[in-house]
């Protein structure tokens, strides 16, 4: 896929053609461009920003003014393939209960999050004894919209509680790739696909 | 089967056939005054139906004949604007019900005199009716797009509705798909406003005032003023009139408007008087109050898309108290359900319900948006 950022481009490989998705948080509707472009999808967003708003529906996407923690509840069960949250669970007043109402929408579920356990936010942390502004978290800890920081083994942990299954997942550091093993100390971005039978 | 001849900037169609309507009855010799603007193009495709709100009319972009104030939604739509008559052909259409030159209670009835209240109670589907009558006349099959603000709203959503094969989008600003109990309310107080003006006369005012008599003016100009309050936001009125006195230093001790916004307020009832029908008033008001497009389908408003294969958008502003961004989202929830495409913004606007009809350059961005593609 064309110029995504980096766990958005994961995504995209990874979602069916033809398939109905929501995106949740979808920003200036860049993924569900792509995907309905070049996969044919039918996408649908959901944004809390209403100059995003604006921008996708120019871009001829179908996208809702709302909040994921309120307007989740408004859609139908298993109303499309993929319900999509891409760097939002963090953003969330509470991310447990979005993620139950993904995978309620979606048939699966595509979450990707920064990882508040890379090293470099733990040197910050560490050595500064401040709370961390990175590439990857730019905002001091006074205006952020993340709220509820989270690592890739505190998603782990949710998952495994909740009886969701992981589908796959996907660790990354800039541009490139790192393990499973290491990616709670390695990986800025995180990226699941999930399900639950 | 229809004729349709010029009348200045408008012209006005005449149905041969009587249009049926929600009360049981049906209307004879009906007479729909429209205008359109741009071309229509070989494939007859690019037709967009705008719908006007309760005191509007056809004039969406000519001189009001009365007023000779500009049209309606000049800023809205023209060559270029974010309804752009270089591209689409558009066509605005009076109302039934109404008084500028469409068939309502001030029309001659079949004896020859004005209806008064032998018209018929009409609703908003029975105006969509006479909509779809003209898109019958003009040759057009398929609306690119039905577009409408307030009531022009509920007639967009009630076409997308009702006549689902006429129209592939449905743009609607700051409506609902029902009257609240509120809403009901302050349409009562106007009614009974105008119902108890003395030169009311049971609705048969006509011939008085052909005869230089008066009409119910005073009633009509109280309604006037109490719809415009709901018209405007708490935070614009105080910032347009605050407690500021009109034209003197003290308060008088009287009942003469001291204040800047009684002074406004009369103003407005007044001038409103000279353009429009107090019994229209009383008809389109009922219509309204009776709108309820849920009802209309079983109770689920979901059911009333079944049909449906459009594109939807809805759009309402922070500051409008009448159809709050709640009725919206109620309409939205619904077509979501229905599996429909459609977006939905709650846009930042200091003028209460009237920012569909002025300055908010987000609305432009996301009309014009939504209508191009």
């Amino acid at each position: 896929m064309s110029n995504l950022r980096p766990d958005l481009s994961v995504i995209a490989a990874n979602v069916a053609p033809g398939s109905s998705l929501l995106d949740v948080g979808c920003g200036d509707g860049t993924l569900m461009q792509a995907l309905r472009d070049e996969k044919q999808c039918d996408a649908r967003g959901m944004e809390l920003n209403p100059a995003n708003v604006g921008k996708c529906v120019g871009k001829g996407l179908s996208v809702i003014q709302g909040d994921a923690d309120r307007d989740l509840a408004f859609y139908p069960d298993k109303s499309v393939d993929y319900a999509i949250l891409s760097q939002t669970l963090q953003t969330t007043m509470r991310p447990d209960m979005v993620l139950e109402e993904l995978l309620r929408i979606g048939r699966k579920a595509f979450v990707s999050f920064p990882n508040f356990a890379h090293w470099r936010v733990r040197l910050s942390l560490l050595w500064g004894g401040r709370m961390p502004v990175t590439r990857l978290l730019p905002v001091a800890w006074y205006e952020t919209p993340n709220i509820h920081h989270l690592t890739v083994d505190d998603f782990r942990a949710l998952v495994k509680e909740r009886g969701i299954t992981v589908e796959g997942s996907w660790f990354l550091s800039g541009d490139t790739q790192c393990s499973s093993a290491a990616a709670n100390f390695r990986a800025e971005h995180a990226v699941f696909q999930l399900s639950r039978n | 089967m229809a004729t349709a001849r010029d009348m200045e900037t408008s012209k006005v169609l005449e149905l041969a056939q009587p249009l049926p309507l929600d009360g049981g009855q049906s209307l004879e010799g009906v007479r729909i005054a429209y205008e359109t603007h741009g071309t229509l193009n070989e494939a007859r495709d690019n037709a967009i139906l705008i719908c006007h709100a309760l005191t509007g009319d056809q004039h969406v972009m000519s001189d009001h004949p009365k007023t000779g104030k500009p049209g309606w939604w000049v800023r809205m739509v023209g060559p270029g604007k974010p309804i752009d008559t270089d591209r689409y052909f558009i066509v605005c259409a009076n109302v039934i019900g109404s008084c500028m030159g469409s068939t309502g209670p001030a029309s001659p009835g079949p004896d020859g005199k004005p209806y008064g209240m032998r018209f018929p109670v009409i609703t908003i589907r029975d105006m969509v009716r006479g909509h779809i009558a003209l898109l019958d006349a003009l040759g057009i099959d398929q609306l690119h797009a039905v577009v409408g603000g307030s009531m022009g709203g509920m007639q967009a959503l009630s076409l997308a509705a009702n006549f689902p094969e006429r129209v592939r989008a449905a743009l609607v600003i700051a409506s609902t798909a029902r009257h609240s109990a509120q809403n009901i309310a302050f349409h009562e107080v106007g009614r009974q406003a105008i119902m108890a003006d003395p030169d009311w006369r049971e609705g048969a005012y006509y011939e008085a005032k052909e005869n230089g008599g008066k009409g119910p003016e005073k009633g009509l100009s109280v309604a006037r003023m109490a719809a415009h309050i709901t018209y405007l936001s708490e935070a614009g009125l105080t910032e347009k009139f605050g407690r500021r006195l009109q034209d003197r230093s003290e308060k008088t001790f009287g009942f003469d408007a001291d204040f800047q916004v009684e002074s406004y307020l009369r103003y407005q009832g007044l001038s409103f008087t000279d353009r429009f029908d107090a019994n229209s008033y009383l008809y389109i008001t009922r219509a309204m109050d009776y709108f309820d497009l849920a009802e209309e389908h079983g109770g689920m408003l979901a059911n009333a898309f079944a049909s449906s294969k459009a594109r939807f958008c809805l759009v309402s502003f922070d500051t409008d108290w009448l159809y709050p961004t709640s009725e919206s989202r109620n309409v939205v929830h619904a077509l979501n359900a229905a599996g429909l495409p459609v977006s939905f913004v709650e846009l930042s606007a200091p003028f209460g319900h009237d920012s569909f009809l002025l300055d908010v350059p987000a609305l432009d961005r996301v009309v014009e948006g939504f209508l191009n593609q």
